[in-house]
């Protein structure tokens, strides 16, 4: 059998995987993906990172509650989220989590009809008017950033980028990177209602990340400071860097396993 | 089969013909607690699932249950009437049909669960507008659409010499003549009929067996395709498939009894029948154990944080209740049927619903405290209580189910009467 010799291995079914999306157009992110990595180009218009220096956070909250009066999702919604995270010796050390903006996102990769996809700056972004509410994306997700309209909101809400932008019942919802505001050159709210300015927005392709008070060079402060990023591990590729704080990457022990926030 | 042609058809075909008081009365009862878990269901479609126990930590329970445990006793019709037709097991014959009744009403309820559980079932055709071949969702709807569709052929082609028999036998006037007249396509036991019926449901049984295999695998990569611990684990495939024979098995040991008793079938359903089923079950039974030590021994070895979290939860936390339940009653079936003064057909009745009872427990147990882990500290409450709704959409399954085989006992018969007439 010289076909199996030539490895119909790890790549094959993906490769299938490829040739069949290309029969159903939905923005596909596995036939991007490979074409990229064929011509060797970005595939993105631009590549926005987040920066969260964990020196700097002292766990106030104010991002998280920024990001809820931005938003206004349903109650208990939290896309920004600040755990409170002891470690065995009882210090507490605090960890915002954003949606994580994975390049190979489980979530887009699980969805049955492409209502989580990435937009053409690499945002994961969620269709609201085309999610069926499966929850698959859910339980595909690592760092627990989604969230279910488990009702219909009491009201119309606006967005902050202006436009009408209901919770509407019955689909899944996350934090997307304020991505209009991104386009118009504003920062999330997160970023600004930082007291402390630990978190950056940044722009990998331009190399810059700022706060909102000082501009940085991304790759310098990511090389300088170590930066980490989330559950690294499961090659789900996040956009969300962390500069480690005094404990460095030993204050985030206790992420492993499960705590009470 | 020691038993006169005259009195098989006579026997088959009484259900289609003397209906009693106790029937009406038991499908009434069915028919209210379907009616009230519909009733619940649009009280869901009205409020969204706020009105369920689910949560964003908890986000799937007791449908997602149903919905796997349904599918799995799908696996009846398969294994008893396939695999054994496949075999050419004689003794198999006066079974089937039940066992195949049983696949097309289990795979119906079972795959309403997932859109009684998704937030817009009125965006169910996105599916097939927008389906990305990608997901194990998609797989889902795939293996499950040919299944169903399968299964209902593999009913039908075995029936129509019954159906003959009924328009000939029975000679009924009115709709019910006409559908047999109709459905049995002009069946008039001519050898060429014949052999063209035996071939096709011969090629019928051979491929009904790959794709129930591919259905109940594909359910399992729901979860094992994910990077929960406790769902990703490569043995889930064969894991899953073995659990769905187990309790396919129990299903049609549970309602041949039932028809037996309620339609005077002891001639035609013999005890032989009741041990030869019971032994396939505890066959199988002890298969599903070797998988399960399998599951738990080798995560439980390793002891990672997130899989001691999911472990300690079953084996003396939260869960333990139910995980040591399921684990008794699927001993409890083996040590039954293998002490020869409890192998009898009530003892293996009992066993049979031992193991349902334990395979129900075991889809709970494999969904609810592997969603409480979460990799990441949880946001919202880990604790999940069904609500009031989804224990009555729950109930209405079961009695969904059995209406359906109440009704479709009177309509056809529920013996492959040509089959067994044959010997």
């Amino acid at each position: 059998m010289p076909i199996l010799n030539k490895g119909i291995g790890a790549g094959w079914a993906s490769r299938l995987a490829e040739f069949l999306s290309g029969l159903n157009p939905v923005r596909d992110p596995a036939r991007i993906v490979s074409n990229a990595e064929k011509s060797g180009i970005s595939r993105w218009r631009y590549e926005w990172v987040m920066v969260i220096d964990l020196e700097r956070c002292d766990g106030c909250g104010l991002c998280e509650e920024a990001c809820i009066s931005a938003h206004q999702p349903l109650p208990g919604q939290t896309w920004m989220k600040v755990y409170m995270l002891r470690a065995e010796d009882g210090t507490i050390s605090p960890l915002p989590r954003p949606c994580m903006q994975c390049q190979n996102a489980p979530c887009v990769n699980v969805c049955p009809v492409g209502a989580n996809y990435y937009n053409e700056d690499g945002i994961v972004i969620i269709d609201k008017g085309r999610c069926i509410g499966c929850r698959m994306c859910m339980a595909a997700c690592p760092y627990g950033a989604r969230y279910f309209n488990w009702r219909a909101p009491d009201g119309g809400v606006k967005e902050p980028h202006g436009e009408e932008e209901v919770h509407p019942v019955g689909v899944v919802e996350k934090c997307m990177f304020c991505y209009k505001l991104l386009e118009e050159g504003g920062l999330p709210p997160c970023v600004r209602a930082c007291p402390m300015r630990a978190i950056y927005m940044g722009e990998r392709k331009q190399d810059v990340m700022t706060n909102g008070l000082e501009t940085l060079r991304l790759s310098k402060v990511l090389e300088e400071r170590e930066a980490f990023r989330l559950l690294e591990e499961l090659g789900t590729e996040p956009r969300v860097y962390y500069l480690p704080g005094r404990r460095g990457k030993g204050c985030l022990e206790g992420l492993e396993a499960p705590l009470e926030p | 089969m020691d038993v006169s042609r005259e009195t098989v058809v006579r026997d088959a075909l009484r259900p289609l013909t003397r209906t009693t008081w106790k029937y009406y009365l038991i499908v009434s009862i069915l028919a209210l607690i379907t009616a009230w878990g519909l009733y619940s269901y649009f009280i869901q479609l009205e409020s969204g699932l706020i009105v369920t126990g689910l949560r964003d930590t908890v986000f799937w329970g007791l449908y997602i249950t149903n919905f796997v445990f349904f599918i799995g006793i799908s696996h009846a019709g398969t294994l008893i009437s396939a695999i054994l037709r496949v075999a050419n097991a004689e003794w198999r014959k006066p079974i089937t049909r039940m066992a195949e009744y049983i696949t097309v009403m289990a795979i119906s309820i079972g795959a309403l669960y997932p859109l009684i559980d998704m937030g817009r079932i009125d965006r169910i055709l996105n599916v097939i507008f927008y389906g990305r071949i990608q997901s194990p969702i998609v797989w889902d709807f795939i293996s499950i659409g040919t299944y169903l569709v399968g299964s209902i052929t593999y009913l039908y082609l075995p029936l129509i010499p019954d159906l003959a028999l009924c328009r000939d036998k029975l000679a009924l006037p009115g709709l019910r003549g006409r559908i047999y007249r109709l459905f049995s396509l002009g069946w008039s036991w001519q050898d060429g009929q014949r052999r063209l019926l035996m071939r096709a449901v011969k090629i019928m049984a051979i491929i009904i067996i790959p794709v129930a295999v591919s259905v109940h695998t594909v359910v399992s990569w729901i979860f094992a395709m994910t990077f929960r611990a406790g769902w990703r684990s490569t043995v889930f495939g064969p894991y899953f498939v073995v659990g769905a024979v187990l309790s396919g098995i129990a299903t049609i040991i549970f309602i041949m009894a039932v028809f037996r008793k309620a339609y005077g079938l002891e001639r035609l359903i013999t005890p032989k029948h009741f041990e030869n089923l019971a032994y396939l079950m505890v066959a199988t039974d002890l298969f599903y154990i070797y998988l399960m030590i399998n599951e738990y021994l080798v995560s439980g070895y390793i002891w990672g944080v997130n899989e001691a979290s999911i472990l300690s939860s079953l084996y003396w936390g939260g869960y333990s209740v139910y995980f040591w339940a399921m684990v008794l009653t699927l001993i409890i079936p083996i040590l039954i049927v293998a002490i020869p003064r409890t192998r009898n057909v009530a003892g293996i009745v009992l066993a049979s619903i031992l193991v349902n009872v334990s395979m129900w427990i075991k889809r709970f147990v494999i969904i609810i405290p592997t969603l409480a882990a979460t990799p990441m500290p949880p946001t919202t409450p880990v604790i999940y209580i069904p609500s009031l709704i989804e224990l009555s959409i729950t109930l209405a399954g079961f009695s969904g189910f059995g209406l359906m085989l109440a009704i479709f006992s009177k309509l056809f018969p529920l013996i492959s009467i040509w089959e067994v007439v044959e010997e």
